[in-house]
């Protein structure tokens, strides 16, 4: 009975979530502003509401459940990045989960240091992020003069180019850090900068600059990388996640980052993620790779997955449009990071094992090769399905079963595919999602004056077209 | 060879060679083009037509030569840059972007001349929405010209061989060229769809003050429409002229239908 009650109880949760994305798409794709304000409130609010709803015993959204919906939003801002890395752009990436991993840690590290009183972590980041988009920049006005570099030449340019921020930017972090130090007090009186709501401001400054770290290195990597083929580019990308593991793991003997406890893995990081925040970098990431999407840089990156020569014979610069949707990906992957690592508290470099990098590509062929809608539901839905209803369900039956959602899950997508290969949503979208709908200003085409001079001349075949005019849809 | 002197230039090829390990796909290839000019690249199968083409618009780069459009040098630039200077083309083998929206297949050619930037574009600034409904118009005015606007929503794989070979010609011309390379645009086509073509090409010439150049097997399409004709055979040129001149020329029909073909009543 109580397994009966608690499988209903999932079953609405799981699909009371689907209609709250669907509902929050829906109400941001409204055309007035106002409207779109609302429905972000309104989706903000009734999340917040039901945390701390509770009926005697009964919780609609526990502590587990909570859990869970934070690590939705995670999943679901990575796997958007990588959606638009391989389905929109077409570029099979692994690499994916290691920028995720760069995100956490980076954050991690820069909120850690900040409650520990050092602000060392926050000024050689931040000051570093910039100094290297600075230098990014300055290397391709540099480069944009230079005719015909070979990609490795240019490599090498900007990897100087980066270093030589990241110098500057800890030779000036430095002594900065330590003039903040007094300010920071002692454990007994203290100062300033220990007050609780700088870490309300440094945390988001954090996870924003995880994710501009993850996209520079993403620029980096991409660069020489993103000009092998799409197989060849799948193997260079599972190769980058498993360095970065590497690092993780030696963060502190080869890296310089006792703080991180290497393999044993980080811990003491404040659990500083609210809904709020989360909420507010999921729709910041809905709204960043939708607006990418569906502008001409957007439409010039479907091309560049459509046909690579078409795109270039229709004047579009190829390797850029890769690289810049591999960078924006991710960008949005270091940001879920960030997400991910304040939620938690703690981060093992098991987590970040390319092995686990599989699910982000799971949700997003599950949702819909480019479907945006598909890969946001996709990811809230896997997420309870797999780590709420099937492990509690399972658990109910003993000790060991849990384990078997793994078998659970693998048959349902063995399934799913079978019956839906492109995923459950195609490559439709839903609500703000949605390509705006194209309308005519002029009913009758040719009545204007250079439209005149076309029907005189023999006009073009147009019986053609006739037989799909017929059946427009 | 009149209209060679006077007029301006727009592409010259100067012995353009393109050279495949031992093999000399494209051996010192001339070509010249005067503005408005409408003249055919023929030849027999493998005789380097669609390299010539290639290396014109940068997708292989040359072995040795020049190709010059406008009086400047474009070869050793990218595709996507020597297409931003005003040569589109159209390919052997349709490449339409074929998941795509007939519309979108013509939005991306206007790509480069979208006139907002990225950062517009994920602000959603003014000018984005205001260029960004430009250029849609732009678009459908295009794809009404080329009466493909009622099916603008289709997706291009969805549509008949006819129609795409005209999307893809509209979204050439949508990349505002000056030079337009046609990769046998009647290939798979059933006669009354050729003469279709046919008119097409001229009017596209007309209305958009274009300099063609195109390879085709069809020789009703090559003799009916082109002023000049370059023949090549083994990479190299074998005969220049007019139409009329090539059909009559003794080592093109040998090119095409073997030594001795044109002495023999059999053929």
């Amino acid at each position: 009975m109580e397994q009966l009650g608690y499988l209903l109880s999932s079953t609405v949760k799981i699909l009371g979530l689907i209609a709250w994305i669907f509902g929050l798409l829906w109400g941001l794709g409204r055309k007035p502003l106002w409207q779109k304000l609302l429905t972000i409130v309104a989706a903000f609010a009734v999340i917040q509401a039901l945390f701390g709803f509770k009926i005697g015993s009964f919780q609609f959204f526990s502590a587990f459940d909570q859990g869970l919906l934070f690590q939705a939003v995670t999943m679901a801002m990575v796997a958007l990045g990588l959606n638009l890395i391989y389905g929109f752009n077409g570029q099979f990436s692994l690499a994916q989960w290691g920028f995720y991993g760069l995100g956490a840690y980076c954050s991690a590290d820069v909120t850690y240091r900040w409650s520990n009183g050092d602000a060392g972590g926050l000024i050689v980041v931040g000051l570093g992020v910039i100094l290297a988009g600075v230098a990014i920049g300055l290397v391709r006005m540099f480069l944009n003069r230079k005719r015909g570099v070979p990609v490795l030449s240019a490599f090498t340019f900007y990897l100087f180019g980066i270093l030589a921020a990241v110098f500057i930017a800890v030779q000036v972090g430095k002594p900065l850090a330590t003039a903040c130090l007094p300010l920071f007090g002692t454990v007994d009186a203290p100062g300033p900068l220990s007050a609780p709501i700088f870490l309300q401001i440094v945390f988001p400054l954090s996870v924003i600059f995880a994710g501009a770290f993850a996209a520079e290195v993403s620029f980096l990597f991409g660069l020489p990388v993103l000009s092998l083929g799409s197989d060849y580019f799948g193997i260079a990308t599972l190769g980058f996640s498993i360095v970065v593991q590497t690092l993780m793991v030696n963060s502190d003997t080869i890296l310089p980052f006792p703080e991180m406890k290497g393999g044993r893995g980080m811990i003491g990081i404040t659990k500083l993620t609210t809904w709020f925040w989360a909420f507010a970098f999921l729709i910041f990431v809905i709204m960043l790779i939708r607006n990418f999407v569906r502008s001409s840089t957007g439409r010039a990156t479907l091309a560049v997955r459509e046909d690579e020569i078409a795109a270039r014979a229709m004047g579009i610069d190829v390797a850029s449009s890769k690289l810049l949707a591999f960078v924006l990906g991710s960008f949005v992957a270091g940001i879920g990071g960030g997400i991910y690592a304040h939620y938690i508290g703690f981060l093992s470099p098991n987590t970040f094992s390319f092995i686990k990098g599989f699910d982000p590509l799971i949700i997003v062929v599950f949702g819909g090769l480019g479907s945006l809608t598909g890969t946001v539901a996709a990811a809230f839905g896997w997420i309870f399905f797999l780590e709420g209803f099937l492990r509690v369900l399972l658990g109910q039956l003993g000790t060991d079963a849990p384990s078997w959602r793994f078998v659970l899950y693998p048959i349902t997508l063995l399934l799913l595919m079978l019956l839906r290969p492109k995923g459950l949503l195609g490559t439709t979208e839903w609500g703000f999602f949605q390509a705006s709908i194209v309308k005519r200003k002029i009913a009758a085409p040719l009545d204007k004056g250079k439209g005149e001079g076309v029907a005189a001349t023999p006009p073009p075949p147009s019986e053609v077209g006739k037989p799909t005019t017929g059946n427009k849809h | 060879m009149a209209d060679m002197n006077g007029d301006q230039i727009i592409l010259d090829v100067k012995q353009a060679t393109k050279a495949f390990g031992g093999l000399l796909a494209v051996n010192g290839l001339d070509l010249r083009l005067p503005k408005r000019a409408l003249q055919g690249l023929i030849g027999p199968n493998g005789a380097g037509k669609t390299t010539a083409f290639n290396l014109i618009t940068g997708i292989i780069p040359l072995t040795n030569g020049a190709v010059e459009f406008k009086g400047e040098r474009v070869d050793g630039l990218e595709p996507f840059e020597i297409t931003r200077l005003g040569i589109a083309r159209t390919f052997q083998n349709i490449r339409l972007f074929s998941n795509l929206s007939v519309l979108d297949n013509v939005r991306i050619a206007y790509h480069a001349h979208a006139g907002y930037g990225l950062v517009d574009s994920i602000l959603r600034s003014r000018r984005f929405t205001e260029k960004e409904a430009e250029l849609t118009e732009k678009a459908l005015d295009f794809l009404d010209i080329f009466k493909l606007a009622d099916i603008a929503d289709e997706t291009a794989r969805n549509l008949p061989y006819g129609q795409q070979r005209r999307v893809e010609i509209a979204r050439a011309l949508a990349c505002n060229p000056a030079l337009l390379l046609l990769d046998e645009p009647a290939a798979g086509m059933n006669p009354r769809e050729i003469l279709e073509l046919m008119e097409l090409i001229h009017f596209i010439r007309d209305r958009f003050e274009l300099t063609i150049l195109l390879i085709e097997h069809q020789m009703r399409v090559v003799m009916g429409i082109c002023e000049y004709l370059t023949v090549m055979d083994f990479g190299e040129v074998i005969a220049r002229g007019t139409p009329r001149e090539i059909q009559e020329n003794q080592t093109v029909v040998e090119a095409y239908l073997g030594k001795g073909a044109g002495k023999s009543a059999a053929s």
